[in-house]
């Protein structure tokens, strides 16, 4: 009686059949497919990829080091590049014309048309080394020493900022990261310890984060930048930076994570793992915080704007990343006073175009990562 | 409501408390002190520099300096007096936070004049030309830092000459009559209170543009359609009222994000805010305006945080404090 007929199994089978013939959903191919949806945060990714392979062989890339600095070529203009002279005869590969200094006064500068300096590739310049072990002293492009390329203009001390902009994006585009990968360890594990274990623990650490979230953020990251000496070398000044963004930031995620561990911490498999006798500590970092990952990963890429911005403003200041050693906050400084941005605009430009380029792409990637993980969706336990 | 109220504002106390205690132990954490520049200047002698230390009262130890400074501060308000500026602190901070409040009021007027007029002609042209223009625009408005954006406008002052580059006053202020004191007062705090009332901006339209989409599409909105009321008076008068609701909430929040946005910003434009008060003072260690003017600033952001809650509570009736 109980033994089902064969004709009210078929159907089920058949079912079963078809379901099998798709190719399995992982959530990465789930996560994947919405994500290529998403023109601009492939964009933007591609963007970002551009940008740190950039920074990874800024050395190559650089015509000259961050410190060569060219006396006589103070607030050098941008050098045109062409590829017709002054007879109209067409040249393949571009060159520039020599200047000469027209007025001192206002820093004026002429083309001598007359001269011709051609590019050319993989010169020999300054000695490197690429990912601190790859010698070498061939540059991507430059031109015949006494002669200077100036693709993006030269600063007040007569720097290229083509190459500085370069250097400076190791600076600039791993510190914010840095600071928030140790920012959020912290605040995963200060969050998950608060709300699996309530009690005073609890009580401690959410004072703490009240505490932090309380004093508005730039105010205290210069309070926390006091506590290092001024001067410092730029090694030291990289790290001490990293402390401070890590310091701040991990108030505000521990307090969502404690939120949601206190959702996560009723599921049965969380009694079973207790019941198996497992370790707290253990159950918080094997069963309960990795229910929060799609969450993280968002939080994250929608805060490293912040991060990067954090070192922008303090270099920006003259507290952060020291001269001669370059950052897109320190170069942003050199166009502080009104009459420097009027008469170098490019001071202004150059780091300005990368910052906002390069936060315009986190937030687009952001966006892309949010909708395609849409952490609604992963809070039930489904994907995690 | 009442107890939840008292309960709040009781709560600012022992927060207040610990702010102090964690600026005065990073002041403590760092190198020196504010006597480490004086005693660079060559003119000072050592028997003056040690003057200088005990009137400051640098030389006692740590624990009594600020046990002196909680004394004060709880039993006569005094924040103590300024190293560098012979003044007392309250002086200080007085003016520098009405300067503040005074920019963060004008970019608020900034951020809500525009952000409601724009969100809603994005929402009643949905995927129109209109709409799509002010969400580019709205992206970029958010991936511009108030650095850029600052140095951006002071560019256009200096190049135009339109608009002053900094300060807060000419230098014939004093000989204007009050019409004219006023004119110069607002062209001055122009540019600044554009920049930090700009940052906001593009988040507060996407929301204002998405609350009224969604009230749209709700039912007594479509009852209004049709008894046939003209389409201005569905939007303005039925719908927009209620999707203004939950953006007025928001208004406490952004009070401490401008607070705290305006710091770059006075600096950039030379405004002689909280912000460049904190800054100057942390860089000299003048050790009792930085207590004082970080928690000045932490209260504004605590408060505006108040104000929020309770707004939440006064709009939605289904949130009740107890």
């Amino acid at each position: 009686m109980a033994e089902p007929t064969p004709s009210a199994v078929a159907p089920d089978l058949g079912a079963g059949e078809r379901l099998d013939a798709l190719p399995p959903q992982s959530p990465w191919r789930m996560f994947w497919r919405q994500f290529r949806r998403s023109h601009l945060a492939i964009g933007g990714a591609a963007l970002l990829i551009v940008f740190y392979a950039t920074a990874l062989f800024a050395p190559f890339l650089a015509p000259y080091s961050q410190e060569a600095m060219d006396r006589d070529r103070f607030f050098h203009p941008p050098h045109r590049l062409h590829w017709i002279d002054a007879g109209g005869g067409f040249h393949l590969i571009p060159f520039i014309h020599p200047t000469r200094l027209a007025d001192p006064a206002s820093l004026r500068f002429e083309e001598d048309r007359s001269r011709i300096v051609p590019v050319r590739f993989l010169v020999r310049g300054s000695s490197y080394r690429l990912f601190g072990w790859l010698g070498s002293d061939r540059h991507l492009f430059g031109v015949e020493p006494p002669y200077r390329v100036f693709l993006l203009g030269a600063d007040p001390a007569g720097r290229d900022v083509f190459s500085r902009l370069l250097y400076g994006s190791q600076v600039s585009l791993t510190v914010g990261l840095l600071g928030l990968a140790i920012s959020f360890t912290i605040g995963l594990l200060m969050g998950g310890i608060s709300g699996y274990l309530g009690g005073w623990v609890d009580t401690v650490i959410m004072r703490s984060t009240e505490l932090l979230l309380s004093i508005p953020g730039l105010y205290l990251i210069i309070a926390l930048r006091g506590i290092f000496p001024t001067q410092l070398p730029s090694q030291q000044v990289y790290l001490a930076i990293i402390v401070i963004l890590a310091f701040i930031g991990w108030a505000g995620l521990a307090r969502i994570i404690r939120g949601m561990v206190l959702s996560i911490r009723r599921q049965e498999y969380v009694a079973a793992a207790e019941a198996l006798g497992m370790s707290r500590l253990r159950i918080i970092a094997r069963h309960i915080l990795p229910n929060t990952l799609s969450f993280v990963i968002v939080a994250a890429t929608i805060s490293i704007p912040g991060y990067i911005l954090g070192e922008i403003v303090l270099s920006f200041l003259g507290v952060g990343v020291q001269e001669p050693a370059a950052s897109w906050g320190n170069m942003l400084g050199q166009a502080r006073n009104p009459r420097a941005i009027v008469s170098f605009p490019w001071l202004l430009f150059v780091p300005g175009s990368a910052i906002f380029l390069t936060v315009m792409a986190f937030n687009f990637l952001g966006d892309g990562l949010r909708d395609a993980l849409d952490p609604r969706k992963v809070l039930g336990g489904k994907t995690g | 409501m009442r107890t939840y109220v008292l309960r709040r504002l009781f709560q600012i106390v022992p927060l207040l408390l610990g702010i102090s205690m964690l600026s005065f132990a990073l002041l403590q954490l760092a190198p020196g002190d504010f006597l480490n520049t004086v005693a660079e200047n060559p003119t000072v002698s050592a028997e003056r520099l040690e003057a200088m230390r005990r009137s400051f009262g640098l030389d006692r130890p740590w624990y009594v300096q600020y046990g002196l400074y909680l004394k004060n501060l709880f039993l006569h308000f005094d924040f103590g007096e300024s190293f560098a500026r012979h003044q007392p602190v309250i002086v200080i901070l007085r003016e520098g936070l009405l300067n503040t409040l005074l920019l963060a009021s004008a970019a608020a007027v900034v951020t809500w004049g525009l952000a409601i007029p724009l969100g809603v002609w994005a929402a009643v042209r949905q995927y129109s030309w209109v709409d799509k223009g002010l969400t580019v625009f709205g992206v970029i408005g958010l991936s511009i830092p108030e650095v850029l954006s600052g140095l951006l406008l002071l560019m256009l002052a200096a190049n135009t000459g339109w608009l002053p580059v900094g300060g807060m006053r000419s230098i014939d202020h004093d000989q204007l009559d009050t019409a004219g004191k006023t004119v110069d007062l607002l062209r001055h705090l122009a540019l600044p209170a554009l920049v930090v009332g700009f940052t906001p901006l593009a988040g507060r339209m996407r929301q204002m543009r998405g609350n009224l989409l969604d009230v749209l599409r709700l039912d007594y909105v479509t009852t209004a359609r049709a008894k046939g009321l003209s389409e201005n008076v569905v939007v303005f008068k039925h719908a927009l009222r209620n999707a203004i609701n939950p953006l007025i909430t928001l208004f406490g929040y952004t009070l401490g994000a401008l607070v705290s946005g305006s710091l770059i910003v006075e600096i950039i434009f030379s405004w002689p805010g909280l912000g460049r008060i904190t800054f100057d003072a942390i860089m000299t260690q003048d050790q009792y305006l930085v207590l004082g003017s970080v928690m000045m600033a932490s209260f504004v952001l605590i408060l505006g945080n108040l104000v929020a809650d309770l707004l939440l509570a006064v709009a939605d009736p289904r949130i009740a404090y107890g």
